[in-house]
C-alpha cells in the first residue's frame, strides 16, 4: 500500500466495506473490486454469479442494476445491460437474489446503477429494501457531488455507504471535497471515457492519487479499463484496491461461470503475490 | 444587444427550472460544464460576442426571418388569422442554425478544436456541420441507423459539409441513442471538444443557454406581430421533442401573461396506442442525458422506446423548462398524430405553396383541428420550424404509390 488506511469520518462507523478494505491492507494486498451485472445472462443466473465471484477472491462486489441508457458505459456493460433487461431482470429481482446471497456470503455489496431506476423504485423505498438485503454502499454514476443535495443527503443519511467518484477532470478543490464525503471507498476514475477493456493505465494516476489521498475519509480504489492482473498489480500499488468491471463480463462471455471464476481466481492470485 | 440574453431564467436555482433541469452526468463532464458555463456567463456580458452573432444571422442565416400571414390556412383552420414564423427559410433549412452558430462562437472563445452532435432528423447535424465547415473546425455527427435511413439525404448533406456521421446501431436507433453515444464521446475526449447539444435538453447550461440562442425567434416574432396587428397574439403554437424552436419562440411571450403558449407534441400512432413521442401527456419525471425532465418510461424505470414519424420529434425526452412550464401552468401541451402531421403536410402545401417540416407540420395540424376556437380573441401564430425537402421522400413513402389522394 502507497501509504496507511485513511482514517474514517468520525460521524460514521466504518462498515462492511471499509472493514474489508481494512483487512486487505492489514496484509498489504490491494482489495478487489468486481462489477457484475444483474440479471446477466439471465436473472436465473444471478445469485450463482454472486457467489461465484465472492468464492474466487473478490472483496467488494459492484452490483450493476441494468439501465437502458448506460452513458457512462461503453460496448460491453451496454450490451449485457440490454441482454438483462430484454431477460427480465429488475431491480426488485435483482435485490431478491441480492438477499439470498447475503445468506450464504459476507462479500460486502455496493449497487451500482444510474438514478432513473432508483427514482422508479422510489428513494426511500430502495434504501429500506437494498440494506434489508444486504447492500452495503450505493455507487450512481450519475449523480455527481453536489448535483441534487435532498437526494444526496437521503443517501448519506441512510445506513448505506455512498460511494462518490472522481475524475482525472475534477478540479483539485473540488476532488477534496469528493474525496472527504465518499464512503466505503473513493472511486478514482483512470482516465475519460467510458468503462471499458483498455491497453495502458496512465502514467500519473500514482501522483493523483497521493495529492487526493490527505483528503479522502475512505480507502482509494482505481477503476475503469482494467483488464488483466497485471493491470490490476499496477493500480494496486496506487491505490487501495482495484475496479474490475467489463474484463469480467467478457470472461463470462467467453468462458461462462468457470471462466469467470478462473478470471476472478487470477485477479486475486495477482494482487496477492504483489503484496508488499 | 447583450440586454436581450439577461432574462433571468424561471429558476429557483441557477441550472433548475423548479425541481427539473440539473447537472446529472458523470464526474467526468462536470468540470467541461463548469467551464462552459464560465465562458457562456462571460460572453453574455460581451458585446464583442453579440456583435459578432447577429452579424452572422443577419448576413450568413438570413435574419430576421418573416412573419407571414398565412391567409387561405386561415381560412381552412375555419376562419382565423394565421401567422407563420418562417424559420424554414433560414440557412439551412430549421431553426437549428441560430444555436449552432453561437455554440460554435462559444467553442472557439474556450479554444475547442472538435465539434460533437447528436441528430434526430439531420437538421441540427446539417446546421452543426454547416457552421464547423464556416469555421474550419473537425465535425462528428452521431445519428441513429433509423434516422439515417429515414433522412438518407441529410446524412449526404452532412458529409458533403465535410463532417463525419457516425450511424448508431444500438437501442432504439434514433435520436435518444444517437445522444447517449454523443456523451460517451465527449465524456472521452473533453479536453479537446465542445459537444453542440442540438435542443434545450441535457445538463445545465445547456437548457438555458439554447433556449437563449434561439429566442432571437420569439423576440422577432413579438415584435413582428406588434408591427402587424397591433396586438399580441391569442396563441403561439409550436411543434415539441426536445423543445428548442417551442422554448425559442415562447421566451420573449413569458410575461405577456394573456397570450396561450401551446407546445404540440408527436402522438405517432395515438396515445392509446402506446406508440408515440408525447412526453409531456404521457410520461413520469426522469433522468435522462443529465437532466430531469418529463421521461417516457416503464415502470421500472428503464426508457420507452418514442415513436413518431418524424425523426426530429421522436424523442422519450423532453427539455427540462418545459416540464416546468407545465407544472406551473404557463404553457399547455397537447398531442397530434402522424396521420394528422401528414394531413397538414399537404395542406399548408396546398394552401400555401409551402413544404413544411414533419416536425413543424405538427403544429399547422393542432391549429387546423382547433385553431377556431381563437377566432375571436385574436391572431395566432406558428412557428414553422423548418421546411420539408428531407420528409419529402418519406412522405411519399408513407402516402404509398397511390400519391398524396390516397388516405386523405
Amino acid at each position: 500500500m502507497a501509504s496507511a488506511s485513511p482514517i474514517m469520518s468520525p460521524e460514521r462507523k466504518s462498515g462492511r466495506i471499509g472493514e474489508r478494505f481494512a483487512r486487505c491492507a492489514a496484509r498489504g494486498a490491494g482489495a478487489l473490486v468486481t462489477y457484475v451485472t444483474a440479471g446477466y445472462p439471465a436473472p436465473a443466473d444471478t445469485l450463482d454469479v454472486l457467489l461465484r465471484v465472492a468464492e474466487a477472491g473478490a472483496d467488494v462486489i459492484e452490483f450493476g442494476i441494468p439501465f437502458s441508457d448506460p452513458l457512462a458505459d461503453g460496448p460491453t456493460i451496454q450490451r449485457a445491460s440490454h441482454r438483462a433487461i430484454a431477460a427480465g431482470a429488475t431491480l426488485a429481482g435483482s435485490l431478491e437474489a441480492l438477499a439470498e446471497f447475503r445468506a450464504h456470503a459476507d462479500t460486502p455489496v455496493v449497487v451500482f446503477t444510474y438514478l432513473n431506476p432508483l427514482l422508479a423504485y422510489g428513494v426511500e423505498r430502495f434504501i429500506r429494501d437494498s440494506h434489508a438485503a444486504g447492500a452495503d454502499g450505493v455507487l450512481l454514476t450519475d449523480l455527481p457531488v453536489g448535483g441534487d443535495v435532498a437526494l444526496e443527503r437521503a443517501f448519506e443519511e441512510s445506513p448505506l455507504d455512498l460511494v462518490r467518484l472522481l475524475a482525472p477532470t475534477t478540479p483539485p478543490d473540488r476532488a477534496a471535497r469528493i474525496a472527504a464525503r465518499s464512503r466505503g471507498f473513493l472511486y478514482y476514475i483512470s482516465r475519460t471515457g467510458v468503462t471499458g477493456a483498455t491497453d495502458t493505465l496512465r502514467a500519473e494516476i500514482g501522483r493523483e492519487i497521493d495529492a487526493i489521498r490527505p483528503h479522502a475519509a475512505a480507502p482509494i480504489a482505481v477503476g475503469f479499463g482494467i483488464s488483466t492482473p497485471a493491470q490490476a498489480v499496477e493500480a494496486a500499488r496506487a491505490a487501495d484496491g482495484v475496479v474490475v468491471g467489463s474484463a469480467l463480463i467478457d470472461a463470462l462471455d467467453r468462458g461462462g461461470t468457470s471462466g469467470l471464476v478462473e478470471f476472478v481466481g487470477s485477479l486475486r492470485k495477482a494482487l496477492d503475490a504483489a503484496q508488499r | 444587444m447583450a440586454e436581450q440574453f439577461t432574462a433571468t431564467p424561471p429558476a429557483l436555482e441557477l441550472g433548475r427550472f423548479g425541481r427539473f433541469g440539473g447537472r446529472y452526468v458523470p464526474e467526468t463532464l462536470i468540470a467541461a460544464l463548469d467551464e462552459l458555463a464560465a465562458a457562456y456567463d462571460e460572453a453574455r456580458r460581451d458585446e464583442g460576442f453579440f456583435a459578432e452573432f447577429d452579424a452572422l444571422l443577419r448576413d450568413y442565416v438570413g435574419r430576421p426571418t418573416p412573419l407571414y400571414r398565412a391567409a387561405r390556412l386561415g381560412e381552412a383552420a375555419g376562419g382565423i388569422t394565421v401567422y407563420l414564423k418562417r424559420e424554414d427559410l433560414n440557412h439551412t433549412g430549421a431553426h437549428k442554425i441560430n444555436n449552432a452558430l453561437a455554440q460554435i462562437l462559444l467553442a472557439r472563445r474556450m479554444g475547442k478544436r472538435r465539434i460533437i452532435a447528436e441528430t434526430g432528423a439531420g437538421q441540427h447535424g446539417v446546421a452543426t456541420a454547416t457552421v464547423c465547415a464556416l469555421f474550419g473546425l473537425d465535425c462528428v455527427v452521431y445519428m441513429g441507423a433509423e434516422d439515417a435511413r429515414r433522412q438518407a439525404l441529410n446524412v449526404f448533406r452532412m458529409e458533403l459539409l465535410g463532417a463525419q456521421v457516425r450511424v448508431v446501431e444500438s437501442g432504439s436507433r434514433t435520436l435518444k441513442d444517437a445522444t447517449n453515444e454523443a456523451i460517451r464521446d465527449w465524456v472521452t475526449n473533453v479536453g479537446d471538444t465542445h459537444y453542440i447539444i442540438g435542443s434545450v435538453v441535457g445538463p445545465d447550461p445547456y437548457p438555458r443557454m439554447v433556449r437563449d440562442f434561439q429566442s432571437v425567434i420569439g423576440r422577432e416574432a413579438r415584435a413582428q406581430i406588434l408591427g402587424a396587428e397591433g396586438r399580441l397574439p391569442a396563441a403561439v403554437v409550436a411543434c415539441v421533442g426536445g423543445g428548442s424552436n417551442a422554448m425559442g419562440i415562447f421566451h420573449a411571450f413569458i410575461p405577456d401573461e394573456e397570450v396561450r403558449l401551446v407546445g404540440v407534441e408527436a402522438a405517432g400512432a395515438g396515445i392509446e396506442s402506446g406508440r408515440h413521442a408525447a412526453t409531456l401527456a404521457a410520461g413520469r419525471p426522469g433522468v435522462l442525458h443529465g437532466s430531469l425532465s418529463f421521461l417516457l418510461q416503464d415502470d421500472a424505470g428503464q426508457v420507452a422506446e418514442a415513436h413518431s414519424i418524424s425523426a426530429g420529434l421522436d424523442y422519450p425526452g423532453v427539455g427540462p423548462e418545459h416540464a416546468y412550464l407545465r407544472e406551473s401552468g404557463r404553457a399547455e401541451y397537447v398531442s397530434v398524430t402522424d396521420e394528422e402531421a401528414l394531413d397538414a403536410f399537404r395542406e399548408l402545401a396546398r394552401t400555401e405553396g409551402i413544404i413544411p417540416a414533419l416536425e413543424s407540420a405538427h403544429a399547422v395540424a393542432y391549429v387546423l383541428r382547433e385553431g377556431r376556437r381563437w377566432r375571436d380573441s385574436g391572431p395566432v401564430v406558428i412557428c414553422l420550424s423548418g421546411r420539408g425537402d428531407k420528409d419529402v421522400a418519406q412522405v411519399a413513402e408513407a402516402y404509398g404509390p397511390g400519391g398524396p389522394e390516397v388516405g386523405g
